[in-house]
């Protein structure tokens, strides 16, 4: 090889590497300041009396009890709801369904489900949990809402994760005379458990920030009490958040600010439980 | 001595999809004895091993013609469950697939798996299996230990502590030693050896002096059809087929 390509392919190689490192600086940079302007705005803002207050004219005195309340309810109820749901879904289709063009359309479809607008969901939600069902704008109404929105990111985790188990576990659990299901539950599950249930949780923070679904089955965005049950009506931090910066008053800016922090905290610890759960998992697979 | 089949094979036939990989095969495979099925890569032989216990049944396009009659029963009759074949007909596999927890798990998950609860019971099964699998000693200690934490030579002798935990009357051995470095392959033939007083060993492998080492008696395998079957000494001194002798003297292959 001549001198002379050697050193342009050095300086190529160079060139895609400043590239790179450019493109993660503005990813970087972008995030930084969105997070430094929200802080500045909203740090000072956060205090007991901010957490457990009941939303108000007067921004000095709002607080987002009910949209906290909210939003931990909604999180639970979806978790209790799409996990169960989503799991079964994934192992029926992965390891108990024939591979025909059935399945391939399911497959698919599955997958397209998880590119659809979440207002679509919303008004899907609307439609058949609110009238159909006849749950009002309740959290159940909301719950399934979400439900919904996140079952297909569950089920295509749950396949990736089983199809990522090796074949040969399989075989070994089969050559000893296993069932199907005896193989499932006690060799690929667990070896699949860290992945599926890191993928749950991600789908999960994302379900908590959403918005428009909830607003289009009629989510208030003004409650002054807090649920008691599935079919009280409720509010969540994003749509306090949506609420409060379409106010006039600057007061009602900071207030949102500081609510963003919140969501952020919360969406901030649930990745920390992903974390935490994956370790746990893989250290009851002996690895 | 009364030499009993335990596998009575005829015209045996198996395609993936439209092609054919095994052609008419014939074969009785006797109790207590070692048959090594040697042969070319692609020949066919993994296959035949595999129809033994039904591993294959899991190849969507595979279909099988003939008879494999094990101890009286047909192994391929409609009103077979594959999965109490598979417990009388144990297998170890090419590369060392011990499930990825303790060692003393791994040999219990296939008595759990039929209801042994007996905490006595398994403790004296493991030992027994993996003493048989000449693995207790270098194990005794570490039983809570991953399997996966072991070299691959152990973990090949802990997946056969595995197959002999559930009291399988055959072990088929599906190429045992290719990942294996000499030492490790030395210590599995020696216990292959050791296991034909208590089981019936079928073995695929590719090395034709461990053929010709552990095997009584040795299938060679071409193109999918049984090009020879006989006593392994016959087979290694005076083959009978000019095919045969030309792969053993690597002439080919």
């Amino acid at each position: 090889m001549s001198k002379g390509v050697l050193s342009k392919n050095k300086r190529n190689s160079k060139v895609f590497k400043i590239l790179s490192l450019t493109a993660v600086f503005i990813g970087f940079i972008a995030l930084g300041i969105m997070l430094v302007d929200i802080f500045i705005d909203g740090a000072g803002r956060i205090s007991w009396d901010f957490l457990s207050n009941f939303p108000s004219r007067r921004p000095g005195r709002a607080g987002i009890l009910s949209a906290l309340v909210g939003t931990l309810w909604m999180m639970s109820l979806t978790a209790a709801f799409s996990f169960p749901l989503g799991l079964g879904a994934g192992i029926y289709l992965e390891e108990y369904a024939r591979k025909n063009w059935f399945t391939k359309l399911v497959e698919i479809n599955i997958s397209n489900l998880a590119g659809v607008p979440s207002i679509i969901y919303g008004l899907l939600g609307l439609g058949i949990f609110v009238r159909v069902c006849g749950f009002e704008r309740s959290l159940l109404s909301g719950a399934l809402t979400l439900t919904l929105l996140i079952l297909p990111i569950i089920i295509t985790t749950t396949r990736e994760s089983l199809k990522a188990v090796p074949k040969s576990l399989r075989e070994a659990s089969y050559a000893l005379g296993a069932t199907q299901w005896q193989t499932v539950y006690s060799q690929i599950l667990p070896v699949a458990m860290p992945g599926i249930l890191t993928g749950t949780i991600l789908a999960l923070s994302r379900a908590i920030g959403e918005t428009a679904p909830l607003i289009a089955i009629g989510a208030l965005t003004y409650i002054a009490f807090l649920p008691h049950g599935v079919f009280d009506p409720f509010t969540v931090l994003p749509i306090q958040v949506f609420n409060w910066i379409s106010r006039p008053q600057h007061g009602f800016a900071i207030n949102a600010a500081a609510a963003i922090i919140i969501l952020l905290l919360i969406t901030l610890m649930m990745n920390s439980v992903a974390i935490y759960l994956r370790r746990k998992f893989q250290r009851r697979v002996k690895w | 001595m009364v030499e009993n089949n335990v596998f009575d094979i005829s015209a045996l036939n198996v395609w993936y999809g439209e092609k054919q990989v095994l052609k008419d095969i014939n074969i009785e495979i006797k109790a207590n004895c070692v048959t090594a099925l040697i042969g070319p890569s692609g020949c066919g032989k993994s296959t035949f091993l595999r129809c033994l216990n039904r591993m294959n049944d899991f190849i969507p396009e595979f279909h099988l013609e003939g008879k494999i009659i094990n101890n009286g029963t047909d192994l391929y009759a409609q009103k077979i469950d594959p999965i109490e074949i598979r417990r009388d007909i144990g297998m170890v596999f090419q590369k060392p697939n011990p499930f990825p927890k303790s060692v003393y798990k791994n040999i219990t998950f296939g008595l759990n798996i039929f209801g042994v609860k007996d905490t006595e019971k398994l403790d004296k099964i493991v030992e027994d299996s993996l003493r048989k699998a000449a693995l207790w000693d270098e194990v005794k200690d570490d039983l809570n230990r991953s399997a996966l934490s072991f070299s691959g030579g152990q973990q090949q002798r802990l997946c056969i502590a595995r197959a002999i935990a559930v009291n399988p009357k055959v072990i088929l051995f599906d190429e045992p030693c290719s990942a294996l470095d000499p030492i490790a392959t030395g210590k599995i033939e020696d216990l292959i050896t050791e296991l034909k007083k208590d089981y019936t060993v079928v073995i695929v492998t590719h090395n034709m002096q461990q053929a010709a080492r552990i095997s009584d008696f040795t299938g060679f395998f071409m193109l999918g059809e049984l090009a020879e079957f006989d006593k392994t000494k016959k087979i290694f001194t005076d083959p009978s087929n000019k095919v045969t002798e030309d792969y053993i003297t690597g002439r080919f292959g």
